[in-house]
């Protein structure tokens, strides 16, 4: 351990604040409670704690052990090494955002670099340094159209399509404001259309949010909904999976004024959860709104190119509680990941890889839906991912799938009680044919057993 | 330090030039060298509002800061400086001129009583140096 104090400095701030020992410091805490005992393990050496948290890791079950067919807004793709070896080099490896210009060139270029790579794949106009994860960006949205219309327009209307964990940050960040969360209250069924929305939409809605592929997979064309909302005098945000963009068009084409993504597909590992990368674009006009940092481009004093924080009194250091919201930061290091593997693949390499996705997945929806008891739920456009409805819990499904080193699909009655027995599976590139076959042999073979169970 | 006799003024560096029962208002050559280069302009009220005094009517933003603008009396937006956005330097080069924001019917003209002449302004300045 590391104490940066000597003996002497302790003694001498002891005597500064006037007692006798660092005890003495305690004595407000009840003396029973003062320095109880902590019944710790004895110390274990370095060889002995290494060996242990192996033991305890080697618990895990990773998708380096099973072959993945879970998706539902975090997805297993293959990343080339050269992304970890560029993010670990000494100048990137850290997560801090740079304040100073003059000793931060190399990370703020990564970050411009990241910005410029995010409006190219979304069709938008500005892009800042990233978010925390896609929950957190979508949620941002809402306050910077929130704060667009100074607090005059306070209703935010959402997609059902759009992610469960997404519209429940949402309500967390919005609790006790006058922001009123609608649109995403009624049940859920296979047609993608925005019928539903199109009535919610009027002079009190500030933001309509919808996903795209949503939730469900479903690819849908939003240009009839862009204008409506826009006829309303309000904003649109779609969040995305960038990944599909390599395929799909980009939400700027077809009027969206945001456009938020969970960045995990775009070379960042898993890792139970995060940290992730959350992806935020948005119109010009929108930019003094927007929350969070902006790399930009200049020049020095002598003329050459140079990159700088910019448009900082959007900030809520300097704007306080006037400001869009209270993010100053971004995820530096993950954002790098992002931009290591939008450069490596390029624009023919990311189409390449959502090529992988979508036909895989349309292959593994053709054999699933052709199993007795199972069927596809949606006949609309897809990405890749589906939803398939099943003959059976689909707890007991995968429970007996994990058993054959398979990770099943998400259960969706656990956010949507009208879709019990309904799962949600997820293809990518790292699926291979002989894995997908696996899949089928095994739901059919499921199938048979329960059906000779009853 | 320019401080126009003709004009009232706020403690929070406004200015209002009152013609009849109507107002300009914008902010002062004082507060505009606090600021320093001004690079946004935003009236963030239209025309036909009623705005009580103390009410944010504009926001602006330097290089290094931003400030929120505050009506110096109550009353109805008449017109607001639709030019003012796109030449946001104009606050610097003529802050009782060109860079005035809002123009009020006023409501309450003994709001006017309430506000600085230029000598009780000067003094004021000069009490924050």
């Amino acid at each position: 351990m590391y104490i940066p104090h000597t003996k002497e400095d302790r003694e001498a701030m002891l005597q500064t604040v006037g007692v006798k020992r660092i005890e003495d410091l305690f004595q407000v805490v009840p003396a029973a409670h003062r320095f109880p005992e902590l019944k710790l393990p004895s110390a274990l050496t370095e060889m002995e704690v290494m060996s242990e948290m192996k033991d305890i890791a080697a618990a895990n079950e990773s998708v380096q052990d099973l072959v993945c067919f879970l998706g539902a807004g975090a997805y297993n793709h293959y990343i080339p090494p050269v992304v970890d070896a560029i993010l670990r080099r000494g100048e990137f490896y850290t997560a801090y955002t740079p304040y100073q210009p003059e000793i931060s060139q190399g990370t703020l270029q990564a970050i411009f670099d990241y910005q410029s790579l995010v409006t190219a794949l979304t069709g938008m106009e500005v892009s800042n340094a990233s978010h925390y994860d896609g929950a957190t960006a979508v949620a941002e949205a809402v306050s910077m159209a929130y704060a667009n219309f100074r607090g005059k327009r306070n209703k935010v209307v959402l997609s059902s399509g759009l992610h469960p964990h997404y519209r429940e940050t949402i309500r967390t960040y919005n609790q006790g404001t006058s922001i009123v969360i609608t649109g995403d209250l009624g049940k859920v069924g296979p047609d993608a259309g925005t019928g539903s929305l199109l009535p919610l939409i009027d002079q009190d809605t500030a933001l309509v949010i919808v996903q795209y592929p949503d939730f469900f997979g479903r690819i849908t064309d939003f240009s009839s909904l862009a204008e409506a909302v826009h006829v309303a005098g309000a904003l649109l945000a779609v969040a995305v999976n960038p990944l599909s963009l390599g395929l799909l068009k980009p939400p700027g084409d077809f009027g969206a004024d945001i456009v938020t993504a969970e960045g995990q597909p775009l070379g960042i590992p898993l890792s139970y959860g995060g940290p992730y990368l959350g992806i935020f674009a948005t119109r010009k006009d929108y930019a003094r709104k927007m929350a969070g940092r902006l790399v930009g481009e200049t020049v020095d004093n002598r003329g050459q190119r140079a990159y700088v924080l910019t448009l900082t009194a959007r900030e809520q250091h300097i704007r306080r509680e006037k400001a869009t919201s209270n993010i100053c930061t971004n995820q530096a290091l993950i954002a790098l990941a992002a931009t290591v593997y939008m450069s490596l693949l390029g624009k023919q390499g990311l189409k390449e890889v959502a090529e992988l996705c979508y036909h895989k997945a349309h292959y593994a929806a053709n054999k699933i839906s052709g199993i007795p008891g199972f069927s596809l739920w949606s006949k609309e456009p897809f990405f890749n991912e589906f939803v398939v409805r099943c003959p059976s819990p689909v707890s007991e499904i995968n429970e007996y799938l994990l058993d054959e080193g398979i990770l099943g699909g998400y259960d969706l009655g656990q956010d949507y009680p009208e879709l019990e027995n309904h799962m949600l599976l997820a293809l990518t590139e790292m699926n291979s044919k002989a894995d997908i076959d696996f899949l089928v042999d095994l739901l059919t073979e499921q199938e048979t057993l329960e059906e000779s169970d009853d | 330090m320019n401080i126009p006799s003709s004009l009232k003024y706020t403690p929070n560096d406004e200015w209002i030039l009152v013609e009849g029962n109507t107002g300009k208002v914008g902010i002062t050559d004082y507060a505009q060298n606090q600021l320093s280069d001004i690079v946004y302009v935003e009236v963030v009220v239209s025309v036909g509002e009623t705005l009580k005094k103390g009410d944010a009517c504009a926001t602006l933003e330097s290089v290094k800061a931003a400030a929120d603008v505050y009506m110096p009396v109550s009353g109805i937006i008449i017109a607001v400086n639709e030019a003012l956005p796109d030449s946001p330097e104009k606050v610097n080069s003529d802050p009782y001129g060109e860079a005035w924001m809002v123009k009020v019917e006023l409501s309450d003209a003994s709001q006017l009583d309430e506000l600085l002449d230029s000598t009780g302004y000067e003094k004021l300045l000069a009490e924050k140096e």
